[in-house]
């Protein structure tokens, strides 16, 4: 027992303060939102559209990257000879609609999510319970959704929480492009969740079908099937990106910036 | 051996064949030369079918591994009439396997004991082993399951939808009372075509598909794959990059064992190991971001060496919070051996001889808990594990206990190897292009993942695109293993003994 409570002294108090303190640092070499300097593209040039594995780069009218779609690769940056395309360290990248993840010239920074409104806030504002349904995928986009329970960003403390049925759940958190395997269980599992219900999809598969688009054996995403509420792209998303997407879609961040801090606190109180 | 020399060519791992140079056998023959080997201490690593062209109809490839010697012998086989010599009653490790070429290519094992999909897919071929209409829709998990009857027998089904944040399967328990008397698994529900949308390859996708056959696994996959198109390009990766692939290998090694470690400590309701574990995996992750930018490696391992290049500062940085985590880790991981509530349940809890362990093919972690002492970073060295030398570390027990401590013994030693490639890191150039691959040539690349071996193996045709791309996740091995130890169990104990394996659902249905 003693050398319990010892290990739980030297271990700290390990929560971070974010939102209200300062954002988690993020590694240097971290992929964020990409930005397109269209000005140096040459003329006729269309090698990154070329070398994209997903089909997320168009040309026309305009050089454009469609987040749902991204890999978050470099497989763009290496194909492009006049550097045009680069990544940001800015987390933030979910939005409520699907069309607000295309960037481009004209619109390089997205429309981060709106917070819900009216009645569903409050309803889920301060109480957001999710089923997670892994419906295809790799597991990467499950496993940065189970960092967030951890004791580092404990999600518990913003009244969000991962629950064991369908019954008891406001809405599906869901991974994964939806094999044609996993339809029914999903399906199932969607009717299951009382109205109003909401759908968070998370990750390029459970967006678009990410890298197994065209397949098959596979959904091009969670929409093929039920409508969706929120998307946070990457793959996988950063857990800080699936947090600010949680956390915009609850209305305690606001766009743009980095936290309300008074609605912070008098929420956390 | 003989037979088996005249019968099998042998390689090491990491290089390619020329397909010529594989012997065809009967398929008789080959089913034979298989139960020879596996007799012989060699086993199965992977059994798949492929369309070769100039064939009339499917080929059979076995790989056996003689870990012992440290090589590597295949064969194939024309299937005549879409029929094979089931090997499974005499070669258990062979079942999923059969089970897995009568799926795609409608080729049947003759006398297979237990005959079903595996994951509930269409044949590539249009040939149906079950002779399932073609219209008919095929159901996950849907058809017959091992039953026991009697008054006082139950059946639990569990899956696809799980409690916690996992991935789908279906486990169907039949109990008496508490106790399991068997339990059989379904999956198939993560199935989506990775293997048939390699064909044709290598494109620009298929770095990408060998990323996320397991997320969790992203290096261990990703470097196989490397490591296949290179043997098949003749290339040979800078002592640079072998060694960053090293460290990248084995930091999604510690970042696993610790999360599971954790998790193991949440099954037993032991909430301090838990917490600080699972936090403590997160900074394993943040590691390999500080490589390459992701926590799970992508982008990191790529065709001719390593996406991203360290400087010294880097390296620094990465030794400074090694030395953060090897604390925080042994004293977060030592509670469990300390507390007795806690090795009251890991203790003799699902147990797996070292025999069944053999004999099921059983591979990594889960088979060295087991004292089956197999380790490709030893026993198949490629890459920087032909110059580095790790311990292989193993228990005897075979039960929760000894998959946990194994985990502790082999995340102390990936931190010994990083900091031993950390301090003498090679110069040179960490990538450099590769040559166009072998036409007609066979490669096999293994290597240790943290799950336990994982076997790629690529067979090019006449224009040097992929005939075939087969891929091995441990978990294909290994599942079988979580069954047979549930037996005579408690089903309240499932949990535990699941997470004691913790095998891969999307690495198995691929």
């Amino acid at each position: 027992m003693l050398k319990i409570l010892l290990a739980r002294l030297r271990q700290g108090h390990r929560t971070m303060r974010y939102p209200q303190g300062p954002v988690p640092a993020m590694p240097d070499r971290f992929r964020g939102r990409p930005v397109i300097d269209a000005a140096r593209c040459r003329a006729g040039c269309g090698a990154c559209a070329e070398a994209c594995s997903t089909g997320a780069l168009a040309l026309a009218p305009k050089v454009s990257l469609d987040l749902g779609k991204c890999l978050f690769c470099t497989d763009c940056l290496a194909a492009c000879p006049e550097k045009a395309l680069t990544y940001s360290s800015d987390y933030r990248l979910a939005v409520r609609r699907r069309e607000d993840l295309l960037v481009h010239q004209d619109q390089q920074v997205l429309r981060l999510a709106a917070a819900l409104d009216g009645r569903l806030k409050q309803l889920f504002g301060r109480s957001l319970k999710l089923r997670q349904v892994s419906a295809g995928g790799c597991n990467a986009c499950e496993a940065d959704v189970n960092v967030l329970g951890t004791i580092g960003w404990d999600l518990g403390r913003f009244g969000i929480q991962m629950v064991a049925s369908p019954r008891h759940a406001d809405g599906l958190l869901i991974t994964g492009p939806v094999t044609r395997n996993m339809e029914l269980a999903l399906r199932k599992t969607y009717d299951a969740v009382a109205d109003p219900k909401m759908v968070i999809a998370v990750g390029a598969c459970a967006i678009s079908g990410g890298p197994y688009l065209g397949h098959q054996q596979v959904n091009a995403g969670v929409e093929a099937l039920v409508p969706v509420d929120l998307y946070i792209p990457g793959c996988p998303p950063h857990p800080l990106t699936i947090l600010d997407g949680l956390l915009r879609l609850l209305g305690r961040i606001r766009d743009g910036s980095r936290g309300d801090s008074q609605r912070q606190t008098a929420c956390l109180s | 051996m003989t037979s088996l020399d005249r019968n099998l060519a042998t390689l090491v791992n990491g290089r390619a064949i020329d397909l010529a140079a594989v012997p065809t056998l009967e398929a008789e023959v080959l089913a034979q030369a298989m139960l020879e080997g596996v007799s012989a201490g060699w086993r199965v690593a992977a059994l798949f079918a492929a369309a070769i062209a100039g064939q009339t109809g499917p080929q059979l490839f076995l790989v056996l591994v003689d870990d012992e010697h440290s090589e590597l012998h295949v064969a194939q086989a024309t299937i005549e009439d879409n029929r094979f010599p089931s090997m499974t009653p005499r070669c258990p490790q062979a079942h999923l396997f059969e089970r897995e070429f009568a799926e795609q290519f409608g080729i049947v094992p003759v006398g297979h004991p237990w005959f079903k999909p595996v994951r509930y897919q269409r044949s590539w071929t249009g040939r149906d082993a079950w002779q399932r209409p073609a219209e008919e829709a095929i159901l996950p998990g849907v058809g017959d399951f091992y039953r026991v009857e009697g008054d006082e027998v139950h059946e639990v089904a569990v899956g696809p939808v799980h409690a916690g944040v996992i991935e789908p399967g279906h486990f169907r328990f039949q109990c008496h009372g508490e106790q399991v008397f068997h339990l059989e698994i379904a999956l198939g529900y993560q199935h989506r075509g990775v293997e048939e949308a390699l064909l044709g390859g290598p494109d620009k996708r298929s770095i990408h598909y060998a990323e996320t056959l397991a997320g969790d696994t992203t290096i261990a996959h990703a470097t196989a794959y490397c490591q296949a198109i290179e043997a098949l390009a003749r290339f040979q990766e800078s002592p640079r990059s072998q060694a960053l692939r090293g460290i990248a290998l084995e930091l999604e090694r510690l970042a696993n064992h610790a999360g599971d470690l954790g998790a193991l400590a949440n099954d037993v309701g032991f909430l301090p190991t838990s917490s600080f574990c699972g936090r403590i995996r997160g900074d394993f992750l943040n590691m390999t971001a500080l490589l390459c930018g992701s926590r799970f490696g992508r982008g990191m391992i790529r065709p001719g060496g390593v996406g991203f290049d360290v400087d010294q500062a880097r390296l620094d940085e990465l030794s400074r919070r090694l030395d953060v985590a090897e604390k925080e880790t042994a004293e977060a991981v030592n509670l469990l051996w300390d507390t007795p509530s806690v090795m009251a349940r890991f203790e003799g809890t699902g147990p797996l001889p070292q025999q069944v362990a053999g004999e099921l093919g059983i591979v990594g972690p889960a088979a060295r808990a087991s004292n089956v002492g197999r380790d490709a970073r030893r026993d198949l060295p490629s890459g920087i594990y032909s110059f580095a030398h790790l311990p292989v570390s193993t228990c005897d027990s075979g039960d929760v206990f000894a998959r946990a401590y194994v985990r502790w013994l082999e995340i102390q030693q990936s931190m010994e190897f990083i900091r031993e490639q950390i301090h003498e890191i090679p110069p040179g150039r960490a990538r450099a292009a590769l040559g166009p691959l072998a036409p007609r040539s066979l490669a096999i690349a293994i290597n240790e993942g943290w799950r336990g071996e994982v076997c790629h193996v690529a067979i090019t045709d006449a224009q040097s695109r992929f005939a075939r791309y087969k891929v091995v996740d441990p978990s294909f091995h290994n599942w079988a293993a979580l069954a047979y130890v549930l037996r005579n169990q408690q089903i309240s104990d499932f949990p535990l003994c699941n997470k004691s394996f913790n095998l891969s659902y999307c690495g198995h249905d691929l």
